[in-house]
């Protein structure tokens, strides 16, 4: 498994290196760097006094709401998917593993109109919802069924190929022990799978809590109520107070460079326990 | 001293098990099957199936010529244009920007590779709405990058190259880490023969390389694609709105449930789909082509 980049010097190497940085530099790297610039353009008190809003306390509160339910059913989730299809042979796996990938290939937007049309003043249950005075759309269950739609393959597929790889030999070599089925999956599974679970839910949260297209559909946007953070950020920008859009934006994309670090030190450090396509 | 328990419960072709081939599943003598099928199975169809069946049957209220007519207005068509065309040319721009990162990432060592190699997922990693905005201002009349571009007379932002450059920053990473394993995986030995029979780096780029990349390339492509045509985040605010003009099929959805009609919101949401899939379908079926050509 030598896998060392081998040093080519000199001729066209230094060049192709130069344009692959400049491409990830205008591209990539310069917004990420906007948004801690422009956040910060009338520094640092600008930049707390626009998170201590009130509308903006909210809308931290409520991601971290949304997230904190989502995620653990999707784990919850993940987990039942990849032991059924891992562990076990029989028909119509395909369709399930395409069903399972479908919400990746849907866009967010569709993602949020979808439970509009079922739960919406004019959805499939919209009148038995405001007959029974019941809120969906526009409301938290709203966000979280949006939230949960567009982040639901992930921690599936990073648990279903990890499973497949693994096999079954320890579990069976546990219960013909005299194990039980719960002991098994507690003491033998779990610990095979625990960096892959911790990966998968790292990309789910993030997702979960920068997720804008869809939550914007069922969200209604009624300040300090229904405004996570990235549509907090939509708000200020149209309002444009840039500071306090940039402000917000820069809390967002922080939690995206500590999902990238830490996914980065997962695959670094845990490369074998991870999916084989998460390897580096 | 694992001969005895590394009997497989799942009994593989051929053996006695093979008569009872009526059965959906086979034996095994893990507990759970029902238990986490059915957590799955019922999750599944709260979560995906039911709303999709909802996107899939309400269209159809408005009657196949309603659903056309939505389909064909102006507006409607204008947008799903725009996307489908500017999410294909970002791809296919994504091609040869994804092959030169990859390349340099996997072939060659320099300072700071890991942290570029890292900084690839950026865009998966930043919330759309923050690369949105950050994209606009980059490329806005007054920003870094706009006010370079309207020096040669372009306009980035609020026109279609602005939402050009969106779907390209979306689409790089799929591109990129689609390419990566499989030219960590080239065969050194191919290429220096094809060197020691005297072919230039021209000829083994082109005759060598790259048809042994050309599946997973096909395939990064197609996953860039599928993702832009879909984005909203990133573009929407880069993108100015003007109808006819800068309006993505995404944000029609959004302005016709603004206007109650969601029978027509679901209709351009349906087209989306159906479109896209008919477009990964026949990727799919080229790249099967290839593959089974290469295996030759």
């Amino acid at each position: 498994m030598s896998r060392k980049p081998v040093v080519r010097l000199p001729g066209i190497a230094p060049l192709l290196v130069l344009a692959a940085v400049a491409v990830m530099g205008v591209l990539v790297i310069l917004p990420l760097v906007t948004v801690f610039h422009d956040a910060f353009s009338k520094g640092v008190g600008a930049v707390i006094a626009a998170l201590r809003e009130p509308d903006a306390m909210a809308a931290i509160r409520l991601t971290l709401v949304v997230a904190a339910i989502s995620v653990p059913l999707n784990a919850a989730f993940g987990v039942a998917a990849a032991w059924a299809i891992a562990k076990f042979e029989f028909k119509g796996k395909s369709l399930l593993l395409t069903l399972i990938d479908l919400p990746f290939s849907i866009s967010p937007v569709v993602s949020g109109l979808v439970w509009v049309l079922l739960f919406g003043a004019q959805g499939w249950f919209g009148e038995w919802l405001i007959d029974h005075d019941v809120k969906i759309i526009f409301a938290l269950p709203g966000l979280v069924l949006a939230t949960i739609l567009v982040t639901f393959p992930f921690v599936a597929r990073e648990l279903i190929p990890l499973m497949q790889d693994q096999g079954v030999d320890e579990e069976v070599a546990a219960l013909t022990l005299g194990a039980s089925g719960f002991v098994t999956f507690w003491k033998i599974t779990l610990p095979n799978i625990r960096w892959a679970l911790l990966y998968g839910v790292l990309l789910c949260n993030a997702r979960a809590m920068g997720e804008f297209g869809a939550v914007s559909v069922v969200s209604g946007h009624i300040r300090g109520l229904t405004d996570t953070l990235p549509l907090h950020v939509e708000v200020l920008y149209n309002d444009y107070d840039f500071v306090g859009a940039f402000a917000a934006a820069s809390v967002l994309a922080s939690l995206g460079l500590v999902t990238l670090i830490l996914k980065t030190a997962l695959e670094w450090r845990h490369a074998g326990e991870l999916a084989a396509s998460r390897r580096h | 001293m694992t001969g005895q328990l590394t009997l497989s419960p799942i009994p593989t072709a051929g053996g006695a098990a093979r008569p009872r081939l009526a059965r959906w599943r086979e034996r095994s003598i893990l507990p759970g099957f029902g238990l986490s099928l059915g957590i799955t199975l019922a999750y599944l169809g709260l979560i995906v199936i039911l709303p999709l069946t909802a996107l899939a049957i309400r269209p159809w209220e408005l009657g196949l010529s309603g659903v056309w007519a939505t389909l064909t207005e102006d507006r409607v068509a204008g947008a799903l244009k725009l996307s489908f065309s500017l999410s294909a040319y970002a791809a296919l721009l994504n091609a040869p920007l994804g092959v030169l990162v990859a390349w340099v990432l996997v072939r060659y060592e320099f300072p700071g590779r890991r942290l570029l190699d890292a900084l690839v997922d950026l865009p998966f990693a930043l919330p759309t709405a923050v690369a949105g905005i950050a994209l606009t201002a980059i490329y806005a009349p007054n920003g870094p990058m706009g006010e370079l571009a309207a020096k040669v007379g372009l306009k980035t932002a609020y026109s279609p190259l602005g939402i050009f450059i969106a779907l390209v920053f979306i689409g790089l990473p799929f591109v990129v880490r689609a390419l990566q394993p499989v030219m960590q995986d080239l065969d050194r030995e191919v290429e220096e023969a094809a060197q020691t029979l005297g072919a230039s780096a021209w000829q083994r780029s082109i005759h060598v390389i790259l048809p042994t990349l050309a599946p997973a390339l096909i395939s990064g492509v197609t996953l860039a694609f599928a993702r832009a045509v879909g984005e909203y985040g990133s573009v929407v605010f880069i993108a100015g709105n003007m109808p006819m003009k800068t309006e993505i099929a995404p944000l029609l959805i959004v302005i016709k449930l603004e206007q109650y009609d969601y029978a027509a919101a679901a209709a351009v949401g349906l087209a989306m789909v159906a479109i896209s899939f008919g477009a990964l379908i026949l990727i799919n079926t080229v790249q099967l082509f290839l593959a089974r050509r290469g295996r030759r």
